[in-house]
């Protein structure tokens, strides 16, 4: 099971005096300034958590995978995640099994 | 934008909560996040982004100063998946505004230099 917005919600609900609604709506509105600070072209960095960074891309030459027909991949801009040491840390210790 | 002024935008749209209870709530989040990670368990936020862990194997590192070998173990790293409405809107007002001139502060961001061609091919 994956953790969503609304497993956050609820443990906001939980954890602090909020009620469903206003849990609910500063769980949506925490992603969402963080896309529109992104979508300005605004790094964001959340310190213990890590840093949202974004990368100008060139355009590159690429391939439609099914045809095999060359297509130009155009200039972007794209979101990277740099965790930060603490979470580095916490998730390096977990000792799940890989597969 | 860092996580207090995160906060700060977040206090003056939600007036009718307290600025401790927003401060509270963000730090909540933050922590519930890093422990699903920490515990295996993946992040999916629609429209956002997924978090997942990725391992990365064993091997030998070497330590920068002495030059000898160093077993490591096997770990796992913190992974983020642009969702598609994220991926969208990020690149379409790179597009609109052909805004090239991405400030950047991040000493060890490799440096994709733009050049002209590229400016001009972007407007």
């Amino acid at each position: 099971m994956a953790l969503t917005k609304a497993e956050m919600a609820e443990h906001l609900f939980d954890q602090l005096g909020l009620n469903k609604r206003e849990a609910k709506e500063i769980v949506e509105m925490f992603f969402e300034e963080i896309r529109t600070a992104l979508e300005r072209g605004e790094q964001v960095k959340l310190s213990g958590f890590g840093n949202f960074d974004l990368r100008e891309k060139k355009e590159r030459p690429g391939r439609n995978p099914k045809t095999g027909e060359e297509i130009p991949i155009t200039a972007r801009r794209v979101v990277t995640f740099r965790p930060g040491q603490k979470l580095k840390s916490r998730v390096e210790a977990y000792a799940g099994t890989h597969r | 934008m860092t996580k207090s002024e995160l906060i700060d935008l977040l206090a003056a749209e939600q007036d009718h909560l307290a600025y401790k209870d927003v401060e509270e709530a963000v730090r909540k989040i933050l922590e519930r996040m890093s422990t699903a990670l920490a515990s295996g368990e993946r992040i999916e936020i629609r429209g956002f982004g997924s978090f997942s862990l990725h391992y990365r194997s064993p091997r030998i590192g070497r330590n920068p100063k002495t030059g000898d070998s160093v077993a490591l173990a096997g770990k796992y790293v913190p992974h983020f998946k642009p969702g598609k409405e994220l991926r969208d809107r990020v690149n379409s007002a790179f597009q609109e505004g052909g805004a090239i001139t991405l400030a950047s502060d991040d000493p060890d961001s490799d440096s994709e230099e733009v050049d002209e061609e590229q400016v001009a091919a972007a407007r």
